[in-house]
C-alpha cells in the first residue's frame, strides 16, 4: 500500500466518522426545537406578562397587588405550610415502611412495594373521590384536616419509591460496620443510614412540596365550604375564572413567577434533586 | 419476635389505610343505592349505566395514547441526541428537559395558555392539550431512555459500522433493539402521566371535552345535581380501572420472572 492510498482511506474513514457523530446528535434536533417552542419561550412569556399590565407597558403593579393582598399573601403562606406538613407526614409514614422493605426478603419486598405504589396508576382524582367517600362515611368534616388526610393519602407512594431505592442502593456494610465497631442501633441509625439515605428524602420530598402548592383539585373537593385552598388555584383562577375563559393573564403570571422563585428558592437549598428518581416506578 | 410483629402490623397498617377507601369504593360499586354507607340491594345497575361516561373513557384512552405515541418519538430521538452529542447541545437539551419535570403543572399550563394566546389561538383547543400532554410526558421518556444507553455496550454500533452497515441501519438494527426496554417504560410512564393529568387537561381542553379527571373533578368538586347522579357509575369505572391495574401489574411481572429465569439458563 502506497502512502497516498494510506492517507486516503484514512480521511475517508475521518470523513466518514465526523459525519456520523454528526447525523446522531442532529436526532435531538426535532425535541429541541419543541422545547424552546413550548417549554423555554413560555416561561420567557411568563416573565414578560408579569412585568407588563394589559395594556403591555411595563410595570411593577402585579407585584405590588400581589403582596398587599392579604388573602393572596394569606394563600401563599398558607400553602407553603400545609407543603410542608404533608411532607412530612409522609417521610414519616413513608420512612419506616421504605426502610422496613429494605431489610426484608428482597422477593417479598418486591410485591409489597408493588402493592404500595399500585395506586400511582389509579386516576389520581378517582383516588381523590375514594377518600372523600371515606371520610364521609366514618363522618370526618370537610375543611382543613380533610384536605391534608387527602393530600397525603394521594402523595404518600411518591416519597415512598425514592427511600425505597435510595435505602435498597445503600451499602450495607457500612451500618454492619457500624454496628461492629460498637455503635447502639439507634446511632448506627442516625449517624449512618439516616445520611446515607439523604438524597432519597430530598428526592421524595421534592415530590411532594411543590406539587402539593399546585394541587388544587385535592382541595376544592376537600374543603368544603371552608375556602381552604392552595397557590396553584389562584393562578389557575386567572386563567379559568368562573365559567372557563381566562380573567386576568398578568396577574396569573404573576404568581406564576412567583411559584418559580419559590421552585428555583427549594432546588438551591437542597441542591437539586436527581430527576432518575422521578420516574414513578416503571425502572423497578 | 416482638420486633418482627411491630414491622409487620405496620407495613399492614399503611397498606389498610391505602387500600381501604378503594376497597370500599368497590363494594359500593355493588350497591343499587346512589350513597355511600347505606346499603340496599346488590346490583350491577352502575355497571351497566357506564355507557353514560363511555366519551370521557374514550376522550381519555385516545388522548394518552396518541400523546404517548408523540412524547416516546419526540423524547427517544431527543435521548439518542442527547447522548451522543458530548458538548454544549446536548447539555443543554437536556438542561431544557429537566424544566417541566421540576415545574409545576399549573405554571406549565398557564405558560402555554400564553403561547396560545400570543400565537393568536384561542387557549382552549385540542392541539394545545396535545402540545401540553406531551410537554408533560416527553422528558420522563428522555429520562427512562437514557439509562439504557449508558449501559449499552458502545463498540456494537462501531462493529455494525466496520462491518458495513450504514449509520441508519446501524441506528435500528443496533441502537433501538438494545434501547427497546427503555423505550417501552417511557411510553407506558407517558400513558400514565397523560391519564393521571388534571390540570394540564383542565387549563387547556375545549370546554365541551371532558376527561376521567376532569369528569370526576367536577362529580366531586362542584356537586351539582347532575354530578352526584355520576358519582356511583364512577365507583363502577373505578372498580375497573382498580381491576386492570392489578391484571396489568401481575402480567407484566409473571413475564419479567419468566425473562430473568430464562437469563439463569443460559
Amino acid at each position: 500500500m502506497t502512502l497516498a492510498s494510506k492517507e486516503q482511506t484514512n480521511g475517508t474513514i475521518k470523513k466518514r466518522k465526523f459525519h456520523l457523530s454528526f447525523s446522531r446528535k442532529q436526532l435531538c434536533i426535532p425535541y429541541a426545537l419543541f422545547l424552546i417552542m413550548f417549554v423555554v419561550f413560555p416561561l420567557l412569556l411568563v416573565v414578560y406578562y408579569a412585568f407588563t399590565d394589559s395594556t403591555g407597558a411595563i410595570t411593577l403593579n402585579n407585584f405590588i397587588e400581589f403582596f398587599t393582598d392579604t388573602t393572596k399573601i394569606s394563600t401563599l403562606l398558607i400553602s407553603v405550610l400545609v407543603s410542608f406538613v404533608v411532607t412530612a407526614i409522609c417521610l414519616l409514614i413513608a420512612y419506616p415502611v421504605a426502610y422496613i422493605l429494605s431489610k426484608m426478603n428482597k422477593k417479598i419486598a418486591f410485591v409489597l412495594l408493588l402493592l404500595f405504589i399500585m395506586p400511582m396508576w389509579i386516576n389520581f382524582v378517582l383516588r381523590a373521590m375514594a377518600m372523600k367517600e371515606l371520610l364521609s362515611l366514618i363522618g370526618i368534616p370537610l375543611g382543613s384536616g380533610a384536605n391534608i388526610i387527602g393530600l397525603v393519602y394521594d402523595y404518600l407512594p411518591f416519597m415512598i419509591l425514592p427511600l425505597y431505592s435510595t435505602l435498597i442502593k445503600m451499602d450495607k456494610s457500612l451500618e454492619e460496620a457500624a454496628q461492629d465497631l460498637g455503635a447502639s442501633k439507634v446511632r448506627v441509625f442516625i449517624d449512618v443510614t439516616l445520611p446515607l439515605s439523604l438524597s432519597g428524602i430530598i428526592s421524595g420530598a421534592m415530590m411532594v412540596f411543590l406539587p402539593v402548592m399546585s394541587c388544587y383539585v385535592i382541595t376544592d373537593a376537600f374543603s368544603g365550604s371552608t375556602g381552604f385552598t392552595v397557590i396553584g388555584k389562584l393562578i389557575a383562577w386567572c386563567f379559568l375564572g368562573e365559567n372557563g375563559t381566562m380573567t386576568n393573564i398578568n396577574g396569573g403570571a404573576t404568581i406564576s413567577l412567583i411559584m418559580l422563585i419559590i421552585l428555583f428558592v427549594t432546588m438551591f437549598a437542597t441542591g437539586g434533586f436527581k430527576s432518575e428518581d422521578n420516574v414513578r416506578g416503571t425502572n423497578i | 419476635m416482638i420486633k418482627k410483629f411491630f414491622t409487620r402490623g405496620y407495613i399492614f397498617l399503611i397498606l389498610a389505610f391505602i387500600y381501604i377507601p378503594i376497597f370500599i369504593l368497590v363494594i359500593y360499586s355493588f350497591n343499587s343505592g346512589k350513597s355511600i354507607g347505606a346499603w340496599e340491594n346488590f346490583s350491577f345497575i352502575w355497571y351497566s349505566k357506564l355507557a353514560e361516561v363511555k366519551d370521557v373513557v374514550i376522550n381519555t384512552i385516545v388522548l394518552a395514547v396518541v400523546s404517548a405515541i408523540i412524547a416516546t418519538l419526540l423524547g427517544t430521538l431527543g435521548a439518542i441526541g442527547i447522548f451522543y452529542s458530548k458538548g454544549k447541545l446536548g447539555k443543554s437539551v437536556k438542561g431544557m428537559s429537566q424544566i417541566p419535570v421540576v415545574n409545576s403543572e399549573v405554571v406549565t399550563a398557564c405558560a402555554l395558555v400564553m403561547l396560545l394566546v400570543i400565537m393568536g389561538f384561542s387557549h382552549r383547543t385540542i392541539f394545545g392539550l396535545y402540545v401540553g400532554h406531551i410537554t408533560l410526558s416527553a422528558p420522563f421518556v428522555v429520562l427512562s431512555v437514557l439509562p439504557k444507553l449508558k449501559q449499552m455496550d458502545g463498540s456494537l454500533y462501531e462493529a455494525a459500522l466496520d462491518l458495513g452497515a450504514t449509520p441508519t441501519q446501524a441506528l435500528f438494527k443496533v441502537i433501538l433493539p438494545e434501547i427497546l426496554p427503555g423505550i417501552f417504560s417511557g411510553f407506558m410512564l407517558a400513558v400514565t402521566l397523560s391519564l393521571d393529568d388534571y390540570i394540564i387537561t383542565a387549563t387547556l381542553s375545549p370546554l365541551d371535552f371532558d376527561t376521567i379527571s376532569t369528569a370526576v373533578y367536577k362529580a366531586i368538586a362542584l356537586t351539582t345535581e347532575k354530578s352526584s347522579e355520576q358519582v356511583p357509575i364512577y365507583r363502577a369505572l373505578t372498580t375497573i380501572i382498580f381491576l386492570i391495574t392489578v391484571a396489568v401489574v401481575v402480567v407484566m411481572n409473571v413475564r419479567a420472572d419468566k425473562r430473568v429465569k430464562e437469563k439463569r439458563k443460559v
